[in-house]
């Protein structure tokens, strides 16, 4: 199957702390044909983003779709607060690097006859 | 829901109130310097409040614990003084929440002491200032717990035990809308907040106003990072937000950002982890019919977002308490075999570690940049790709002169490794320099709770003064 990265995809993919306990992350689509695409694919799951990071459902919270950013939002609960002794990221904004890697099938990519100008360029 | 301060201020308010429009020039005040040319563009839109939080959990609970300003004076200054000047010369209060990083009392009467230097400094004497303490009394604090007051642990905490406030140095309580509207109702100028719930500084204009805490604590989530809800990305420049009765209009005023449905919806989901709720003493804003509408290229327009009153008026609580003192010692390696082996070098270390310094209180940690030192046990690449990798050790110990001795101990037999096949039998390890780096003593949040109040200005004391 051909895949495509979320680098590729998505316009802003980031994390950031949500209180000293939780790390956010946000992966936001300019395009909405794409998001729409990535959405009904189904390809972006709760049980991929655990095995991403190897933690269990139990740290995992709030996995969802948010419309009206066009985005994929779900947070992670830390194993100890922010800027604990062993802390390798205080404020939690490094930790989306992984998800560019992430391969989603390409067909979220739209067809090219009706591709908006933005996707070409991804594509 | 408890009483609250200006109960005539209702939620569903009327129509015919006057457009508010409120400036807002940092999401950090003091953290990085102010952009001034987007700033004063702002100003020049005549704004009716100056808004800054100026405060935020995200720089770890030194600060907190330890009672110290994460951001220099001087900067705290120069943005003081932009805000300061722009206020008294519009003749428009000005509100700063959270002062000084962490918005303990020391902070807050810094910045007071800034303001009044400020004053005189430009001879803009004659105005009236608030000052808002926040920071809470531990044996107050325990008190109440052995009282039987309603807490609730955050993120999967337990609920608050005394032995959480046993191991806190320093705490405070994180103020809603009503001690700030009534420093306002008093008549202050210049308000300087403790540790606030960043949108209620924008919301004490907007309920004064008439406005509800529907829009008010919307407002504020949109504002209070400033030029984060714009795009292109960019931190430190001015945004101007409009409320009237039909939501609130959002525009920057630096020449190269937008304010777009997308940046702004983007915005609201910010650091929290329920995209659609911010909570805040006494409800939570329910952004979930919220309309983002471009008006222009570079202006939009939100409505729809509604109040939602919580079953008690609660207060959320942060503490940090000291774990120990600390150092760190950097370690670089070279030889392909000892990177390899590196797991095998680190239990050597820690080995001899134990050998002198055993127990809870003693903590080695050993950061491998080039395997896993910025993710740690969230890392998905398991193997080392480098040819090189950069061990940086950090110890805790009970006191500054065993914190030392431990991470020179645990950085130095990185050269002593025992390791099958080691040619390089000098040294298995390389030392930018052979020295221990005296760090801040670790601390650790041990509070981040939430507490029922009967009154929403309990755990603050308000005082003002007249500056001439």
């Amino acid at each position: 199957m051909s895949t495509v990265s979320l680098a590729e995809l998505a316009s802003t993919i980031r994390s950031k702390n949500a209180g000293p306990d939780c790390i956010t992350f946000d992966i936001i689509f300019k395009d909405p044909e794409v998001y729409e695409r990535v959405k009904a694919s189904g390809a972006m799951t709760a049980e991929r983003i655990c095995q991403l990071y190897g933690i269990g459902p139990e740290r995992l919270v709030h996995f969802g779709a948010f419309d009206p950013a066009r985005a994929f939002k779900f947070a992670i609960r830390r194993a100890r607060p922010s800027g604990s002794p062993g802390e390798t990221d205080v404020m939690g904004s490094q930790m989306y690097a992984p998800l560019l890697d992430l391969q989603l099938p390409a067909s979220v990519l739209p067809p090219p006859e009706t591709a908006s100008e933005e996707s070409k360029t991804v594509a | 829901m408890p009483s609250v301060a200006a109960e005539h201020r209702t939620d569903t308010a009327p129509t015919g109130r006057k457009p508010v429009k409120l400036l807002t020039p940092t999401g950090h005040l003091g953290f990085t310097p102010i952009e001034p040319d987007s700033f004063w563009a702002g100003v020049a839109q005549k704004p009716d409040f100056i808004v800054a939080d100026s405060g935020s959990c995200d720089i770890g609970p030194h600060a907190l614990g330890a009672d110290e300003a994460a951001s220099p004076r001087t900067w705290q200054e120069h943005d003081l003084e932009l805000i300061f000047t722009a206020s008294r010369r519009l003749g428009v209060p000005m509100i700063i929440g959270s002062a000084s990083d962490t918005g303990t009392d020391r902070g807050v009467r810094d910045f007071a002491a800034i303001i009044r230097e400020l004053a005189r400094k430009h001879r803009l004497t004659g105005f009236r200032m608030a000052t808002i303490y926040s920071g809470q009394d531990i044996g107050a604090l325990k008190r109440r717990v052995q009282a039987g007051a309603w807490t609730r642990g955050l993120d999967g905490r337990d609920p608050l035990t005394v032995a959480d406030l046993e191991r806190t140095d320093n705490a405070v309580a994180v103020m809603g809308v009503e001690p700030i509207l009534k420093a306002l109702d008093e008549g202050a100028d210049v308000i300087i907040a403790g540790r606030a719930c960043d949108p209620a500084l924008f919301a004490a204009p907007l309920l004064q106003a008439g406005y509800g805490r529907d829009i008010g604590y919307f407002a504020g989530k949109l504002l209070e990072c400033a030029s984060f809800c714009a795009e292109p990305f960019a931190g430190k420049e001015s945004i101007l937000g409009t409320v009237d009765d039909d939501g609130i209009v959002l525009a920057p005023m630096s020449g190269y950002q937008r304010c777009t449905p997308a940046s702004v919806a983007g915005h609201a989901m910010y650091e929290r982890s329920n995209p659609y709720r911010e909570y805040l003493p006494g409800g939570y804003v329910d952004m979930s019919e919220c309309v983002y509408e471009a008006i222009d290229d570079r202006r939009t327009r939100v409505r729809g977002s509604r109040w939602v009153p919580g079953e008690r008026y609660t207060v959320k609580l942060e503490g940090a308490g000291k774990v120990g003192e600390r150092a760190l010692m950097i370690v670089g390696i070279r030889d392909p075999n000892t990177i390899a082996r590196i797991d095998d070098a680190i239990a050597w270390s820690r080995r001899k570690v134990l050998e002198r310094f055993d127990g809870p209180r003693y903590q080695v940690y050993y950061h491998v940049y080039g395997r896993n030192g910025v993710m740690g046990d969230l890392e998905p690449v398991k193997e080392i790709r480098s040819h090189e990798v950069c061990v940086v050790v950090e110890g805790v110990a009970p006191t500054r002169a065993e914190a030392m001795e431990m991470t020179n101990l645990a950085g130095r037999n990185f050269m002593y490794a025992r390791l099958p096949g080691l040619k390089g039998t000098a040294g298995a390890a390389a030392f930018m320099s052979d020295e221990v780096l005296p760090a801040r003593p670790a601390y650790r949040w041990t509070l981040n709770h939430v507490i029922a109040v009967d009154d929403p200005l309990e755990l603050f004391r308000l005082e003002f003064e007249d500056v001439q």
